[in-house]
């Protein structure tokens, strides 16, 4: 493995992190997909490592993705979800999280879906924070195994044209790409109904197009996010059925998108949807791969984070 | 009010008196007699201070404070509250209603001036709700709460929604000179909002509130107060555009009005960017383009008030996830030092035109002859020094909390003492004793 130069004892979103840094783990994630390829998988980096997998909001495949990781590193693990823990007894989040830390627990893994509750726990606590989403803000460890595939695939990252699809006002998927993205060359264009695209995100030189033809005409990579209808409280627009028609992708609107592209989604998929189950299924698509790298990944950043834990 | 103290009688020397509304501003003596201003050459046995370098001026009035008291006692009483306002240096405050049990009745302002009489340092002026529980639906008895004391109504931290509602509520409270004061926003854009809608919105995944919200229920206010040539003021406010509205309507001799407070002049939603809950406030702190227009709107008087909307609130309360934070910051210990660093020495405000922000500003929109010094009259007195220099500190506060956006803040220009019926309930000054 090559030299660390990591020295972060969190993991918040892509947006604090510099290219070497992402770099950094995306190599270091290549190392950690060749044990993941080997007939025995585990490895001892996290051997005496305490690990809590706190997911305040529902999770199954962020969630089991960690866990997994955490036990091929040789983690200890414990596993706590709001209903078990005493958030749901009133008790605040830092008093959960600090008699967490008070466990001697060295690495907290958490899901929340309030933006920004990972940088509050990170002032306040002495042990590591891995954010696994945080509302509508930052999913950092879903960008790195999104970059992860595509460098896999395409060989670079830089000068790539990448577009993402659906309701990036409320994604954390989006941001942490963007993010990520930007930072490491590639071309960003967002696309998906008006009222779900933030036009502030020009400022930070993404590319802005409400129609789907023209978002993947030149797209290298068309990546797909999840449509939530009956999450938006306001009409954002008007039907499941009519974003299918206008956003999906689907036997007509495949033909704008390149052959060699990739189609990724962060699941679950909504099939028919966003994305019809031929393409899917299809030559092009890379989900299950996302998911494959998703568990590299994560070893990767367990395994950067617990080297940078205080004695 | 408390008066267990005898107050002396003074002659302040040497300081610049800047009385806006009398159109002073020159070097001379202050008499205080039995607590009213006197002629300084016929006072009996006058203690005299020596005030170089120092400005004095009519009591300061905060027109917007929350003082928590009943049902808040663990974010502040009417007795911190009032301390706070006498080390902030205002000497007049106006208590919001929407304390618990809320002020839409005679009793809660019974109980109010009750508790103000036992314990509070400052003048304390209540105001009632607009609507029976605030809940927008039913006109509270304002003509009531005018006989129990109030001195004008709102439904802050609401907006009432229904605008068949507010148009009766300022057509009534017009019989009974009672101004009508709104937090403008439109409660299907701002739902679930928690900071300005724009690029940090975008960029940290919070949801935004819209200047809409705000403009929206500022151009009701407007067309409304013009049917009912009625006084409307517009609380808190927070964008550029309303600010442009605002001005428009004045031209026309609409009878608006508006307050911004030292926050949304020194702040902009740059600063929510990390999750920081002592920046959650509502209104949202917005762009700086918003914030020049503001300074724009106090510069040709467009707005006539500073206010600093003081919204207490625990430690506790405020370290939590930035959603689950509530809303609001305190304000009244650290305005006058706020609006003198950002507003006078950079260049944007004379000295007497802030001044008068505090004191013939909010004194008209109320319609009480307060604001000044005049012979006779109560003396209430605001005295700082406009060029010492020092950090912000929280924990020096006497407010019961420490939810401020500007701890650690260096600032030029600070309250030396302030003078209530002519005692000095605050001071900081050489020899002389405030007590609260």
């Amino acid at each position: 493995m090559t030299e660390i130069k990591w020295t972060r004892k969190d993991l918040l979103g892509m947006e604090d992190l510099s290219a070497d840094e992402i770099t950094f783990i995306l190599d270091t994630a290549e190392e950690f997909k060749k044990v993941n390829e080997r007939r025995v998988k585990k490895v001892p980096a996290l051997r005496g490592i305490t690990v809590v997998n706190f997911f305040v909001e529902p999770s199954t495949r962020t969630r089991a993705s960690f866990e997994l990781a955490e036990q091929r590193l040789s983690a200890d693990i414990v596993n706590m979800s709001a209903s078990t823990s005493s958030l749901s007894k009133g008790e605040s989040l830092l008093d959960t999280a600090k008699n967490i830390e008070a466990l001697q627990v060295d690495i907290l893994v958490m899901r929340h879906a309030a933006s920004g509750a990972h940088q509050f726990l990170a002032k306040n606590l002495k042990c590591a924070v891995i954010n696994a989403g945080d509302g509508a803000h930052e999913h950092p460890t879903q960008a790195l195994l999104d970059i992860f595939t595509i460098r896999e695939k395409k060989k670079k990252i830089k000068g790539l044209n990448i577009s993402i699809i659906g309701d990036i006002l409320h994604s954390r998927v989006a941001r942490s790409n963007i993010y990520a993205l930007l930072k490491l060359g590639a071309n960003v264009t967002i696309a998906g109904p008006p009222t779900l695209l933030p036009k502030e995100f020009e400022k930070i030189g993404v590319r802005l197009c409400d129609n789907l033809k023209d978002a993947v005409a030149d797209a290298d990579v068309v990546n797909l996010l999840r449509i939530q209808h009956e999450r938006q409280r306001a009409s954002y627009f008007p039907s499941i059925g009519e974003y299918a028609s206008v956003y999906g992708i689907n036997r007509e609107s495949i033909k704008y998108v390149k052959k060699d592209a990739l189609i990724m989604h962060p699941g679950p998929i909504n099939r028919g949807v966003e994305l019809d189950s031929e393409f899917a299924d299809g030559k092009q698509s890379v989900i299950l791969e996302q998911v494959t790298n998703g568990l590299a990944v994560r070893m990767a950043v367990l395994y950067l984070v617990s080297g940078c834990l205080k004695s | 009010m408390v008066t267990k103290k005898e107050s002396s009688n003074y002659i302040l020397q040497n300081a610049r008196v800047i009385d806006p509304k009398n159109g002073v501003d020159a070097i001379c003596d202050i008499g205080i007699e039995n607590g009213l201003f006197a002629d300084p050459s016929k006072i009996s046995n006058p203690k005299k201070i020596d005030l170089k370098g120092m400005v004095i001026a009519p009591g300061f009035i905060d027109m917007h404070v929350h003082l928590r008291e009943p049902g808040g006692k663990d974010k502040e009483t009417i007795r911190t509250g009032t301390m706070a306002a006498a080390a902030g240096g205002f000497t007049t405050i106006v208590a919001m209603p929407n304390t618990n049990p809320l002020a839409d009745n005679a009793s809660t302002i019974e109980y109010i001036k009750t508790h103000c009489e036992e314990s509070a340092c400052v003048n304390v002026l209540p105001s009632g709700c607009i609507s029976k529980g605030s809940e927008g639906v039913e006109m509270s008895p304002i003509g009531g709460l005018k006989k129990a004391g109030i001195v004008a109504v709102t439904d802050d931290g609401k907006c009432v929604q229904n605008h068949e509602l507010m148009k009766h509520v300022l057509i009534y409270s017009k019989t009974f000179k009672i101004p009508v004061l709104d937090h403008c926003q439109d409660s299907f854009l701002a739902e679930g909002g928690l900071v300005a809608e724009g690029y940090w919105s975008t960029i940290k995944g919070l949801r935004g509130i819209p200047v809409a919200s705000e403009t929206i229920m500022v151009s009701r206010d407007i067309i409304l107060a013009e049917a009912a040539d009625w006084k409307v003021h517009i609380q808190h406010v927070s964008a550029g555009a309303s600010v442009d509205m605002i001005r428009d309507a004045q031209k026309k001799k609409v009878k608006v009005t508006a307050e911004v407070t030292p926050h949304h002049i020194a702040l902009t939603d740059e600063c929510i960017k990390d999750y920081d809950t002592n920046f959650k406030m509502s209104p949202p702190l917005r762009s700086e383009e918003d914030r020049k227009k503001l300074i724009k709107g106090l510069q040709d008087g467009t707005i006539s008030v500073i206010a600093t909307d003081h919204a207490p609130h625990t430690s506790t309360d405020k370290l939590v996830e930035f959603a689950y934070a509530p809303f609001g910051v305190v304000g009244l210990e650290t305005a006058v030092s706020i609006c003198l660093t950002e507003l006078y020495h950079k260049g944007f405000l004379s000295l007497s035109d802030l001044i008068s922000k505090f004191t013939v500003g909010p004194a008209q929109v109320l319609g009480l002859d307060i604001g000044s010094i005049e012979m006779g009259k109560k003396a209430d007195l605001t005295i700082f020094n406009p060029d010492v220099s020092y950090t912000i500190d929280a924990d020096s506060f006497y407010s019961k909390s420490r939810n401020t956006p500007f701890n650690g803040k260096e600032v030029k220009g600070r309250v030396m003492g302030t003078v209530v019926s002519g005692r000095f309930v605050y001071s900081m000054i050489d020899g002389l004793k405030g007590s609260f």
